[in-house]
């Protein structure tokens, strides 16, 4: 794996092996001394484009407790500055000597711009692209959902069987289209549920099954619910909003405490964050004993570790015999 | 996995009698040494140390009933303190389970199967050391093949094996190899891990 | 001047013959006269095809005011080496050719370059906004002499400003070429809206901002009585409602560029720039769909929408880059690999859609598009059909690399090219003859 750009890259193995290696370094990380030595001397460079304070942080802590030297990369960039911003950039950390590039971006196709132009000698993980994917968001998913759903012993197991509800906004959510790639390569059965504006001409190619009904959905009774973050700006504009109002938009498609006692018993509920309370999820279902929400950010650490590891750990090709 | 050896491996210098063997004298140093089996931790350390360990924990308890697998055995995995990684293509994290108790105040006994230059030993002491404080630690391994490059030595030795280091030393175990063996060939290919 | 003799060249793809230019008009064909043709330049034109000199009814030339991407000496340098020996010159330039003064500007500027005859198009509207008609009339009575107008890079979207100039130049024999993109439906698009565009997560253009304007311009047009060109039609539907409208007998002509007839959305599934372009690479049906209705007359032309770029404006993310792809030089190698290899059309309709067909909707019928027959200007192109070549952006005389091309191997190579009997290409390289 010299690269970590989209969850459709992972097959079963390496995505397995994600998992494995996660779960092992979660251990690590319930222990007193949480650091390790293992990336010692290579550099980390978070390139983030878009804010996001708590993304960046969990790369930043996961590089910190491998003992990686981390960068911080505030870049101003609009989606129409010109793309010297992102060459100049790279040729910037490539003499700064970063082993691996973390960018998030608005614009979907730079993290792949990034590693296929031959700016950066890096290893580049996405931490998400436009409306495109954000891989390791659907890797900590999949991570929750099998510590939580399989077995007692998850060495090794996918989530074959698996029925998964994603909920909200599909048509602008990169965490969307990731799940649906990974949980689908990890043998579960996604079922994505939105109002038809928000999902995207050609969904019906995806993986997964599609409906327009969530009370339909949890009566199918899924062993997990993903509630996906709405903007709120996304029903305001005038003619182009997506839908009609925040009310009725919760009404129909918001996680409250009524649909939440629909689902069974070991049915977990997650969301990426940050979270609309009252919007997508009402209050009651996400501080419920069924929502594993907080649980995902710390397993957000552990998987980007694994990720980390398992790019940067060994020797590139090119340097082993 | 390696899958059982084909003639050509080189020659046997232990069979599984002396497999057995020197397992069941090393139980018995161990609880020489430490008077009995309280405060002993066993941790084996992937691949082959853990099914060492394994067999000389059962050893243990049937001589000492005292001793408890259950809270007294674990697993040492100790890949992310390795000095090397950046030889060899990324390696799999193994399993690192201690017991509920934990190292604290014990007298840890790593077992591996072969001892060489000693860095999987160093490794394995900064490992621990990041798992806590014990009162000390032992070392068992099958064999002793010589060429330390950092001052290490071994409590407990099933075989000292003086070697070239153009040779290479392969040990089998029914657990992971399908039989017991211990056998010297000349390197034709590679080291060892 | 120096005379030509074009020996055992193939008119159209016919049987070959003698083809004598001389005095900036074809002077003989065969053997059958006495012409002077001692002192001729003789070109061993065996299996070469001879058709009338191109004509591009779609090119952006950049100049004024974006001379780093292509400046018309350049864009016309490209366009003889395509074969080409006329090209309609788009009006989106900064400033705009909105006005006489811009318009005759680029005209001069085309002929003191030389390389073929530039005819400037005139925007639809001032400034390109879309609100109030530019001077129609001025541009038209100008050294200029337009016939096209186009706002050409934006659609005249107001239906009724594309009324009023589907009115208004009727009087002027002119045409309205629309660039048909409904902008509400296409706000920030990058790429065709549809399976490949939502698995890799850019901005969907669909279909039907394409379909629905030119729907609503042929119904305006039959109202009005008025001629309308379609630019760069690229969509089954487009087409459809084209050969509907022509059945009604509505006056409409359509282009649609080469890169329509090879390239799919597929290509945009590695991010790279050299494949946006407006209107967007579309499916597989649809190119299929395009290239039935050019090789069934539905589509009457094929015109290069040749789009410069320099390459800050190409090599960065796919949301900040420019739309466009050059196409001059590539054209009747693209035509010939899509349609003529493929047994659709014959070197006879290839000149019809890139040479005839185009003068006549431009209005310059009189001196491009001509027959190949004696007394008819010599404006024609010697293309060697059984020739292969490699696109590399470095050789190309464009200003510009973004060839979607880069590294193909196409059918086709321009021998010679003759702008009223002078010769501007050479064994494949331009001169600056007599």
């Amino acid at each position: 794996m010299d690269h970590l750009l989209s969850a459709a890259d992972l097959d079963h193995a390496t995505a397995v092996r994600i998992l494995d290696t996660a779960a092992e370094l979660a251990a690590t990380q319930g222990r007193e001394i949480k650091k390790l030595p293992t990336l010692r001397g290579r550099t980390v460079v978070n390139l983030f484009f878009e804010d996001s304070t708590r993304t960046r942080i969990s790369f930043e802590t996961a590089a910190k407790r491998l003992s990686a030297d981390v960068i911080n990369f505030a870049a101003k960039g609009s989606s129409v500055s010109k793309g010297e911003s992102l060459k100049d950039t790279a040729l910037t950390l490539q003499a700064m000597g970063a082993d691996a590039v973390v960018i998030r971006h608005q614009a979907s196709g730079a993290p792949h711009l990034l590693a296929n132009s031959g700016w950066v000698q890096a290893a580049v993980v996405n931490a998400g692209d436009g409306t495109h994917q954000h891989p390791t968001q659907a890797l900590l998913d999949a991570y929750t959902l099998r510590r939580h759903l399989v077995g007692p012993q998850t060495a090794g197991q996918d989530l074959a069987g698996l029925r998964v509800a994603v909920v909200g906004d599909v048509l602008h959510s990169r965490v969307a289209r990731s799940n649906v790639d990974l949980l689908h390569t990890l043998g579960a059965r996604v079922t994505l549920v939105a109002p038809p504006t928000l999902l995207p001409v050609g969904v019906e190619a995806w993986p997964c099954d599609v409906s327009y009904h969530l009370d339909e959905v949890l009566e199918q009774a899924p062993d997990a619910v993903m509630m996906l973050r709405v903007q709120r700006e996304r029903m305001s504009s005038a003619g182009g909003g997506f839908f009609p109002g925040p009310l009725e938009y919760s009404r129909r498609y918001g996680l409250d405490a009524r649909r939440l006692a629909v689902l069974p018993s070991h049915a977990i509920v997650m969301h990426p964050g940050p979270m609309n309370r009252g919007l997508e999820i009402s209050a009651e279902a996400a501080d419920s004993p069924q929502a594993v929400i907080v649980e995902q950010v710390a397993n957000g650490v552990a998987v980007r570790m694994a990720v980390l590891y398992l790019l940067l750990a060994g020797g590139r090709r090119e340097d082993v015999a | 996995m390696s899958d059982p050896a084909t003639p050509g491996d080189g020659r046997v210098v232990l069979g599984p009698d002396d497999v057995s063997r020197a397992l069941t004298r090393i139980a018995h140093e161990i609880l020489e040494h430490n008077k009995g089996a309280a405060g002993l931790v066993v941790l084996g350390i992937p691949t082959r140390g853990l099914p060492l360990a394994h067999r000389l924990a059962e050893r243990l308890a049937s001589v000492e009933p005292d001793f408890d697998p259950q809270t007294q055995l674990g697993s040492l995995d100790i890949t992310m303190h390795r000095d090397d990684l950046r030889r060899a293509p990324v390696r799999p994290i193994g399993a690192t389970t201690l017991p509920a108790s934990g190292i604290d105040d014990k007298t840890v006994v790593l077992v591996d199967d072969v001892l060489y230059s000693g860095r999987t030993i160093r490794a394995a002491l900064d490992a621990l050391s990041d798992l806590g404080r014990p009162r000390a630690v032992r070392l068992a391994v099958l064999v002793d093949r010589g060429h330390r490059e950092l001052p290490i030595r071994a409590d407990h030795v099933g075989k000292n094996l003086p070697t070239a280091s153009t040779e290479r030393v392969r040990v089998m175990l029914t657990e992971t190899d399908g039989r017991d063996a211990v056998l010297i060939s000349d390197a034709a290919s590679g080291g060892e891990g | 001047m120096t005379d030509y003799l074009l020996r055992g060249a193939r008119p159209l793809g016919g049987e070959p013959v003698d083809v004598l230019i001389s005095g900036g008009v074809i002077a003989a064909i065969g053997a059958d006269d006495d012409a002077p043709r001692d002192d001729a330049h003789v070109i061993d034109a065996e299996g070469l095809v001879l058709l009338p000199g191109l004509v591009d009814l779609h090119t952006h030339l950049r100049e004024p005011g974006r001379e780093d991407a292509e400046t018309v000496e350049s864009g016309t340098r490209a366009a003889a080496l395509g074969g080409f020996t006329a090209v309609h010159a788009m009006a989106n330039t900064n400033p705009v050719a909105d006005t006489a003064g811009v318009v005759e500007q680029v005209y001069h500027l085309g002929r003191r370059a030389g390389w073929v005859d530039v005819f400037p198009v005139g925007a639809v509207s001032i400034g390109l906004e879309g609100e109030r008609l530019a001077e129609l009339g001025a541009m038209a009575d100008s050294e200029a002499r337009v016939r096209v107008f186009s706002d050409d890079g934006k659609c005249v979207s107001d239906p009724v400003l594309m009324r009023r100039a589907l009115e208004y130049v009727k009087a002027l024999d002119g045409v309205i070429a629309q660039h048909a993109q409904e902008p509400r439906l296409t706000e920030h698009a990058q790429m065709h809206e549809g399976v490949v565009s939502a698995q890799i997560g850019l901005a969907g253009w669909p279909a039907v901002a394409e379909e629905a304007i030119i729907a609503r311009d042929v119904l305006l047009a039959e109202h009005v009585g008025s001629r309308l060109h379609v630019c760069h039609l690229s969509t089954a539907g487009s087409v459809e409602i084209v050969r509907w409208a022509k059945g009604r007998g509505i006056d409409v002509t359509a282009e649609v560029t080469p890169h329509h007839l090879v390239l799919t959305d597929e290509l945009a599934r590695g991010y790279d720039a050299r494949f946006k372009v407006n209107p967007p690479l579309r499916t597989q049906a649809d190119v299929d769909a395009v290239r039935a209705g050019l090789a069934d007359g539905t589509i009457d032309i094929v015109a290069t929408d040749h789009a410069p770029h320099t390459v800050e404006d190409k090599d960065c993310e796919w949301a900040a880059a420019a739309f466009g792809m050059t196409g001059l030089e590539t054209a009747l190698s693209v035509v010939q690999e899509a349609m003529v290899d493929t047994g659709l059309m014959d070197w006879a309709d290839v000149a019809r859609v890139l040479s005839s067909a185009p003068a006549l909707i431009g209005r310059v019928e009189d001196r491009h598009g001509r027959p190949i027959a004696v007394g008819e200007p010599a404006n024609l192109t010697l293309v060697d059909p059984a020739a292969r070549r490699t696109v590399d952006p470095r050789t190309q005389a464009t200003a510009s690399p973004n060839t979607p091309y880069r590294g193909r191997e196409l059918p086709g190579r321009v021998v010679a090219t003759f702008l009223r009997g002078r010769a501007t290409v050479l064994d494949g390289k331009a001169v600056l003859g007599a």
